[in-house]
């Protein structure tokens, strides 16, 4: 009974804080986009900062020509692409790794020293291999996402209860089955956070590899319209680019809050 | 040589009928860590019938769990040997059901998926799981819980599932550390009554680690008391309280007072040096 009147009394005022934020969050982008668009042609050249409305123009010339979702659609499957294939050997490797101690002393320091190279300057090296096709931007993706995911996983494999992994054993789980009703369901929470924070660099690696070498996708757009001295170009891409990567975050967290809806 | 090796067999095989449900012979464990070796337990004897209850009673660290992780494997003996059903325990004793203090219910299962894993382990069809989860369920009190996760439920309910995931296999030697440790008192005899009322249909042989006395009186066909490390056993008191027990009324038997002085004497001791 107690309990009833404290969460109700808890519940409302967290209600009314969210609404709140979203309102105060309306507020900040109207007051930021005013601000710009005041700003340009009185305070500074809307040649170097463009304005909201130019911004709003190229991006409604875009989609109407086709060219926004063209460029898009390339830099979401070399990401999407990317992004799966270096989860999945992340998640993989973290499983197997994570399953020995002799094997994770090992090979840590030599993926420690390998994670803090910039993965942005592998992207010539991947060109020079894999050519200017969607390749050498799935692979930058994939390496990118691959140690987020990696190092993310390894830890929730580190830190899983060993006294679920004993129960377990002596219900009598063999090493797979451990593995697969323990580890990786007390992992998941981790990989989840690896696969977020993964996304925007799986982004980052795609369009990076694009800015080098390419003749479409968001890099290429964005590297495009710099060359035209076209800043409302620029910032179209980066805009649409923002918004796609936002999607999908917010995506990941509803698949998220469904998988972990036993917490 | 080999002759009179042979001739030994037919001897061992009509002992390992009656051999004893768990036997220690000569146990040692030591712990080695970075202050030092500790001895937990040394030249430990300790064996028990099938069917027999045994309670294990004594202070903190005296390696009463540590007893209870060598029979069920998950500890080698440093010294001695560990027997269960007459059979060395080697790897990871299966057979075996280990209640430990801890709530190693996987939370991310419901009830009834947690129950089932033993049997999923087992490769058992589907169908009789179901048939055999929803019969356990019953048997601990569940019903109506069965698709609630562990963190919705009380902590004398995750005991509840707890103990029907070991019965679930149905192993003839149960270990329970503590499983009743943290519950309130009125609980607390709830589930003793439910143990001792399982207990008596399936008759396993059970090993029952607890720092209450008055729990151990009451389930127990016998009591150990071990004393401070390196353990040794200080009593061996058989309970000659009949059977069928209730756990309300055990402690008004007349023969419940002179065990519980005799078992609360041979743990003051230490009891009084440390205060």
């Amino acid at each position: 009974m107690s309990t009833e009147v404290l969460s109700d009394t808890r519940a409302e005022p967290m209600f009314g804080q969210s609404g709140r934020v979203r309102l105060y969050r309306t507020v900040f982008v109207v007051a930021m986009l005013t601000a710009w668009q005041a700003a340009s042609g009185t305070l500074l050249d809307p040649f170097w900062v463009s304005s909201p409305a130019a911004v709003f123009k190229t991006l409604v010339e875009w989609t109407a020509s086709g060219q926004l979702s063209y460029h898009l659609l390339i830099t979401f499957k070399e990401t999407a692409a990317g992004f799966i294939l270096g989860a999945t050997a992340g998640v993989l490797f973290a499983l197997m790794i994570g399953a020995s101690d002799i094997l994770h002393r090992t090979v840590d320091p030599f993926v420690t020293a390998v994670y803090g190279v910039p993965k942005v300057a592998l992207a010539p090296l991947f060109i020079m291999w894999f050519g200017i096709g969607l390749a050498p931007k799935i692979v930058l993706a994939a390496i990118s996402v691959f140690f987020l995911v990696f190092f993310s996983t390894l830890r929730g494999v580190r830190e899983v209860d060993l006294k679920m992994v004993d129960a377990l054993r002596t219900m009598g789980a063999g090493r797979f089955a451990v593995q697969r009703m323990v580890i990786f369901p007390s992992a998941l929470p981790w990989l989840f956070t690896g696969l977020k924070l993964g996304l925007p660099y799986g982004f980052v690696g795609a369009v990076a590899a694009e800015m080098m070498a390419s003749n479409a996708g968001i890099g290429y757009l964005t590297q495009n319209s710099a060359g035209q001295l076209d800043t409302a170009g620029v910032f179209a891409a980066l805009f649409a680019l923002m918004v796609v990567t936002t999607l999908l975050n917010e995506a990941l967290g509803r698949l998220e809050s469904w998988i972990f809806r036993w917490r | 040589m080999r002759s009179a090796h042979l001739s030994v067999v037919p001897l061992q095989g009509g002992e390992a009928r009656c051999a004893p449900a768990v036997e220690l012979r000569g146990v040692g464990k030591t712990f080695s860590s970075r202050s030092g070796r500790v001895d937990v337990l040394s030249g430990l004897n300790l064996s028990l019938q099938s069917g027999e209850f045994l309670a294990i009673v004594g202070p903190s660290g005296s390696g009463k769990s540590t007893v209870l992780n060598l029979l069920a494997g998950l500890d080698r003996p440093t010294t001695g040997a560990v027997l269960c059903q007459g059979v060395p325990v080697g790897a990871v004793n299966t057979g075996i059901g280990y209640l430990t203090q801890h709530d190693s219910l996987l939370p991310w299962r419901t009830v009834e998926q947690n129950i089932a894993v033993p049997l999923e382990l087992r490769k058992i069809d589907r169908a009789e799981i179901a048939d055999r989860v929803r019969e356990l369920i019953a048997q601990v009190g569940l019903d109506g819980f069965e698709r609630h996760y562990p963190s919705q439920l009380s902590g004398g309910m995750r005991k509840r599932a707890m103990l029907a995931r070991t019965l679930i296999y149905d192993p003839p030697v149960l270990l329970m550390d503590e499983p009743f440790g943290p519950l309130d008192a009125q609980l607390k005899l709830v589930l003793q009554a439910e143990l001792l009322k399982l207990w008596s249909v399936r008759r396993k042989t059970v090993v029952f680690v607890t720092h209450d006395i008055v729990e151990a009186i009451t389930l127990a066909d016998r009591v150990l008391v071990f004393s401070p490390r390196p353990c040794q056993i200080r009593l061996d008191e058989p309970i000659n309280i009949p059977r069928p027990r209730e756990v309300h009324e055990v402690r008004f038997h007349p023969a419940f007072e002179e065990h519980y002085r005799r078992l609360w004497a041979a743990l003051e001791p230490p009891a009084r040096r440390m205060s």
